[in-house]
């Protein structure tokens, strides 16, 4: 199997970190040799992160390089945006339609970019949902990353008891319930 | 646990090289991207003593002293780090060690979370230090093995160097059990121990002839390998940048350096003489690069290769096989620059300095943000410790009456880490300068570590808590005053108060990071049909808060905490509790 390249792009605090952790363990569970790079420090202060996810036979480097990425998982609107040219031709973006407004926005410095789901769909092969509302519905709003990653499923290849064991081992034990159940919004939507 | 497979962040993969490595004691000051070692660490705390040292001058020396009673241990930091813990390592070179004694230090190219771009390797060469550079998890484990057998055998202390693409990328790592390390037993011998200019200038000769000892054995080292496959294209690499250089050119040959200084010559020279074109491929400086050429081997590097920010396969492409990699540009969006989080207490520390018209000499931590628009207040940055002896410097050039627009900001960490020693200075040579110590409760920008003031050990023992307002008044300083850093009405009036007085004074803004506090937060609402559109609650920046459309505000209620700062603005009683929280 060639390498698959995975990115997770969101903006600091939205939870890049835990949900990259989650495809490492399929990765893992699966057999694969598998890299991940985070980032950590001031970057993640309401920044803009980018995770990389790569596995394979053999993994040399741990980042994804720009026009490699299989799957882009991004759960701002905005961030799909900045991230889009890492995308492979017949790679899929999977969007959480959120909108946070970056500062200079916020004191109209600079505009907040019009349209962009529709502007990105006739280009690659988009998928949104808003995850943020969806999640607001199962009574708790942080774990829309789990439903992104639900619609994330459907365009990768692992098995959906492994998604369920990973999960299990990574999210805190009393949040498990919940995050499945996320997890089961995307994956069948 | 044998030979157990496990994906393992580099830091922790240090962690663990540390634990099978025999060590027992480790001590660190937070710093990204190193401070997961520390973290990590505490999982073996059965068998290692770790602590967080108040700076990384300080932790070097715990770990010399550990070292010198003989056993393994070590130190690790930041970059930057290496340099306030430089004095310890340029003489701890000389004097050797007894028990393996290792430093990790973590470099940062293309600055993710620093002030500079350094090369320690530069560092290690002047000190005459040893270096080793893993290029994955696995070998971060490994080459903390291979570090303590050189410190021992060689009498050096090692540098084991990482950079945050290594540190904060995971991989998977195979687990060894612990090596159990028989202590050296101590010989009072201070021809070795006791660095004054008799017994150091004989050192001086010892150590030089250690070096060139193992320089030679370096050519013969396992963890220096080379790749021969193809011959048109050699290259020299360590490191992450190894890595790109297995993806980019599969082909290529190439002699990995595990060790970086010293260089294996004979080694280097041999390859150099198998390849029609020699490249040497590393990120930063050209430390390896100008040695090789000042051999008279002919090579390129930074012709092609910058010295500035992370490398990447494709730049490897491009540069070396002139592909034209065919990448998009990326499409045009406005930054995302890191800010104060939600309900931070430094963004109403600041938007009462900004609203006062202050400037503020800045230090390390979130609180540096505060330099950003909309806040826009703090006019210097430099390193840990500088915002106080700046000011200082400042006054005495040029006179009380030119700082009393001024006061200087720090952290409760960063004030425990280097400040302190500037506020005596200010006390000694009767500054009259203001210091705002914006005391959160935890070391907040490596992601809320203990220090001396939270009364809890890395190990996560309670333990003595420094009072930092009872430090302040010990050593002499006359107006300390404690304020709330919301209650923004009270840290006017004393911010006013304290810069106007003729001497120095010390407010401190006790607030813990809205970070650490767990429970439930309350949620505000903003009702448009009493907003007046008055843009007095946008001032201090909050990021839950936007302008709609109609220019009336919307409040994010996934990242409102609830700090009430809004609601204390706004004149019209437009925001309101929406829900209340667990307090």
């Amino acid at each position: 199997m060639a390498t698959k390249n995975i990115m997770i792009v969101g903006v600091g605090g939205q939870g890049t970190l835990l949900t990259s952790r989650i495809l490492g363990g399929l990765a893992i569970a699966d057999g694969y040799d598998v890299k991940l790079s985070e980032v950590h420090g001031m970057a993640q202060r309401g920044g803009s992160v980018v995770t990389f996810v790569r596995y394979g036979e053999k993994v040399a480097e741990p980042i994804v390089e720009e026009g490699q990425a299989d799957v882009i998982i991004a759960f701002e609107k905005l961030e799909a945006l900045r991230y889009s040219h890492f995308l492979k031709e017949d790679g899929a973006l999977i969007i959480n339609d959120w909108r946070i407004d970056p500062m200079p926005v916020v004191i109209g410095a600079a505009q907040y970019p019009e349209n962009i789901i529709e502007n990105l769909s006739k280009e690659h092969k988009v998928y949104t949902v808003n995850a943020t509302e969806e999640a607001k519905k199962l009574g708790n709003s942080r774990v829309f990353n789990m439903i992104v990653l639900g619609i994330a499923a459907q365009h990768m290849d692992f098995a959906k008891e492994t998604w369920y064991e990973v999960i299990e081992n990574t999210v805190p034990p009393k949040t498990i319930d919940i995050n499945k159940q996320a997890f089961d919004v995307g994956y069948n939507m | 646990m044998s030979n157990k497979r496990v994906i393992m962040l580099g830091n922790e993969a240090i962690a663990r090289g540390a634990y099978e490595a025999g060590v027992k004691v480790s001590a660190a000051y937070p710093g990204t991207p190193s401070t997961e070692i520390s973290e990590n660490i505490i999982k073996y705390k059965e068998d290692i003593y770790s602590e967080w040292s108040p700076n990384e001058k300080v932790a070097a020396e715990v770990a010399i002293g550990a070292s010198l009673s003989g056993v393994r241990a070590m130190a690790s930091m930041k970059h930057v780090g290496l340099n306030v813990a430089s004095d310890p390592l340029y003489t701890v070179s000389y004097m050797g060690v007894n028990g393996g004694l290792v430093f990790i230090v973590a470099d940062d190219p293309g600055l993710y979370s620093s002030q500079n771009e350094q090369d320690t390797r530069m560092v290690a060469r002047a000190a005459q230090v040893p270096v080793l550079e893993p290029s994955d998890s696995m070998e971060a484990k490994e080459y903390m093995k291979a570090a303590f057998q050189i410190s021992e055998v060689f009498d050096r202390p090692v540098i084991l160097r990482t950079t945050t693409r290594l540190a904060h990328s995971q991989g998977l790592v195979e687990l060894n059990d612990r090596e159990e390390i028989e202590d050296v037993p101590y010989e009072k011998n201070i021809a070795k121990t006791v660095m004054m200019p008799g017994n150091a200038k004989l050192r001086h000769v010892e150590i030089e002839k250690r070096n060139l000892e193992l320089a030679e054995a370096a050519n013969t080292m396992p963890i220096n390998t080379v790749e021969m496959n193809d011959t048109k294209i050699g290259v020299i690499t360590s490191g992450i940048p190894y890595q790109y250089v297995k993806e980019a050119l599969p082909n290529a040959s190439v002699l990995k350096l595990g060790m970086v200084n010293p260089l294996p010559k004979k080694l280097i020279t041999e390859f150099a003489s198998k390849v029609d074109t020699l490249y040497i491929i590393e990120e930063l400086d050209p430390v390896i690069e100008e040695q090789v050429k000042s051999w008279g081997i002919k090579a390129i590097g930074k012709e092609l290769f910058t010295v500035q920010g992370e490398y990447s396969a494709n730049m490897i492409r491009g540069a070396i096989l002139k592909e034209d990699i065919g990448t998009k540009a990326p499409a045009v969006a406005p930054g995302r620059p890191p800010i104060l989080c939600p309900g931070c207490p430094h963004r109403s520390v600041y938007y009462v300095l900004n609203k006062l018209k202050m400037h503020v000499a800045g230090d390390i931590g979130c609180y540096t943000l505060g330099a950003v628009a909309p806040l826009s207040v703090v006019d210097s940055v430099i390193c840990m410790g500088a915002s106080i002896s700046s000011l200082h410097g400042m006054e005495k050039a040029k006179g009380k009456d030119y700082i009393k627009n001024w006061v200087a900001a720090i952290g409760d960490s960063t004030f425990l880490h280097t400040g302190v020693n500037s506020l005596m200075n200010m006390v000694y040579n009767q500054s009259t300068g203001t210091v705002m110590i914006l005391d959160n409760s935890t070391t907040g920008m490596t992601g809320h570590q203990d220090h001396a003031a939270t009364g809890k050990t890395l190990m996560g023992e309670p333990t003595n808590a420094i009072d930092i307002p009872n430090l302040c008044r010990a050593i002499g300083v006359k107006n300390v005053v404690e304020v709330n850093a919301f209650d923004i009405a009270t840290l006017e009036k004393v911010v006013k108060e304290e810069v106007a007085k003729d001497e120095v004074s010390v407010i401190i803004t006790k607030t813990p990071c809205v970070l650490l506090d767990k429970s439930k937060k309350p949620v505000y609402i903003a009702h448009s049909d009493k907003c007046k559109k008055c843009g007095m609650c946008m001032k201090p920046g909050c990021p839950a808060m936007t302008k709609k459309a109609d220019g009336t505000i919307r409040i994010d209620d996934t990242m409102c905490t609830g700090c009430g700062l809004c609601e204390t603005l706004c004149k019209f009683n437009a925001i309101e509790l929406l829900k209340a929280g667990d307090k």
